[in-house]
């Protein structure tokens, strides 16, 4: 079976289908998503959403369907092919993940220098610059341990985007944060929208969906269950399921 | 009775002893260089190799953990030659002390590398990394910091062990300790002297172990 990809389309989901076990996570998702496009997931716990997000870089197999990332398919068993995807999509997570024994530049560079054979130099100074637009130069000597949650993930969105990816999969970024830090990372989400990059992000902050997404797409039962623009969505919800995960969010 | 110490036959002795520190020093270097190295490999085919590899690396930590040294000492010094195997008594010593901390220490580095967060692997990998190096670059180096007490622990029992090793003519520490008290019959005072070199030995390598896993073992030195 074969797809024609215009070269606006940054990723093209078939028909994914994936179980564990007996549970049925992803029931059949069709998604296409334009280079440049915002998009924000919603969704209740255990509706796929992450599951989702996982099988686009890999972390997560799954059992049929297709999934183009700039128009080359995803090989999950093919270890250099998942490599070179993985490139092109950089990922954000819950817990940050930073690696506790490299200091803040260390992380930033480690990848570069591995993969793409970036001199240190170069990657030093790329931290640098990545850094500085996280709002975090100073901090490129310390540890992981010595940075606050919200710094943290800063660190690790200017990780991700050192390997220069044209999609960015956030996976709940602002969920392990204590309130008051959740707004220093989403202006470097929302900076990062505003540039122009492909974004993918699980969310359980409506109001940034909101105001920055171009898309938001409700999953329920492993299907995309409703998905529109942002203000539509939310003032209009056609399913009574949106409806209810709404109400649900605001009691 | 009355015991009248004299330490001056034992320590006439001191080009003997300094033989035997350094026997036993070395020893403990090279089964440390080498066991750790064992130990890790075995610790990554155990969690990350292929199915196959797991029953002989668990046969093996067992089989180890569960003999005494000096049997795998007696077997590799006296037992193999039968094979057409035959080892000098220097490296038969090492080669049994390899084996024994290899073992120990795979269950120790296991623990370790068990214990990383799944998040992390997840996170090297999104940034392209071979597996080989998310295990090197990002598993390994927090892993060996978390047991690191524990190795150099059981690098010390491995050292006092080599006590043994004067039994097959090693010329190691206990090896002079006991030449020394056969030809001056100071048993009392060769033993005391033996034991606190021993225990200035261990506080010596404990430390050095220390600071070496700090500056050369876990990357980056912190704060």
């Amino acid at each position: 079976m074969s797809t024609v990809v215009d070269s606006t389309t940054a990723i093209d989901i078939q028909g994914l289908y994936k179980s564990f076990g007996q549970v049925r996570v992803l029931n059949g998702i069709d998604l296409k998503i334009a280079a440049g496009e915002v998009i924000a997931i919603i969704g209740k716990s255990g509706s796929g959403k992450s599951t989702l997000l996982r099988c686009i870089n890999g972390l997560e197999s799954f059992d049929s369907g297709q999934l183009f990332v700039q128009g080359q398919p995803l090989q999950y068993h093919n270890a250099k092919a998942m490599r070179t995807l993985r490139q092109q999509v950089g990922m954000i997570f819950q817990s940050f993940n930073l690696f506790p024994h490299l200091t803040v530049g260390q992380n930033i560079m480690l990848a570069p220098t591995l993969v793409q054979g970036i001199s240190a130099q170069n990657a030093k100074t790329r931290a640098l610059e990545l850094l500085r637009r996280v709002g975090l130069a100073e901090k490129i000597d310390a540890f992981p341990e010595q940075l606050s949650g919200g710094q943290q993930q800063r660190v690790a969105i200017a990780r991700a985007l050192a390997m220069s990816p044209s999609v960015l999969l956030c996976d709940e970024i602002t969920s392990a944060l204590d309130p008051e830090l959740v707004g220093e990372v989403l202006a470097v989400v929302e900076s990062l929208a505003r540039d122009g990059m492909t974004l993918l992000m699980v969310t359980h902050e409506m109001g940034f969906a909101r105001k920055v997404s171009d898309r938001v797409i409700f999953m329920h039962q492993g299907r995309v269950h409703e998905q529109g623009a942002p203000e539509t969505l939310f003032q209009y919800p056609r399913t009574p399921e949106l409806v209810q995960f709404l109400s649900s969010l605001t009691s | 009775m009355r015991v009248a110490l004299e330490f001056f036959p034992v320590l006439e002795e001191w080009p003997l002893l300094l033989t035997g520190i350094a026997w036993t020093l070395l020893l403990t270097a090279a089964s440390t260089f080498f066991g750790l190295l064992l130990g890790t490999v075995c610790a990554y085919l155990r969690t990350q190799g292929p199915e196959w590899c797991r029953p002989f690396i668990v046969g093996y930590v067992e089989l180890i953990r569960n003999t005494p040294f000096i049997v795998q000492l007696f077997f590799i010094f006296f037992a193999l030659p039968a094979a057409g195997i035959r080892l000098s008594a220097e490296v038969a010593s090492v080669l049994a002390m390899v084996i024994n901390l290899g073992a120990y220490s795979a269950d120790i580095v296991r623990a370790g590398i068990q214990a990383t967060p799944r998040g992390q692997i997840e996170a090297a990998l999104s940034l392209s990394l071979t597996h080989r190096q998310v295990f090197t670059r990002v598993v390994l180096p927090p892993a060996l910091q978390r047991v690191w007490p524990a190795l150099v622990s059981q690098i010390i029992i491995v050292m006092l062990g080599s006590a043994v090793c004067g039994q097959i003519s090693t010329e190691e520490l206990s090896y002079a300790a006991n030449l020394i008290q056969s030809r001056n019959f100071r048993a009392f005072e060769a033993f005391i002297v033996a034991t606190v070199l021993y225990l200035v030995l261990s506080v010596f390598v404990r430390h050095f172990f220390q600071w070496f896993g700090r500056r050369f073992v876990f990357g980056a030195s912190r704060g």
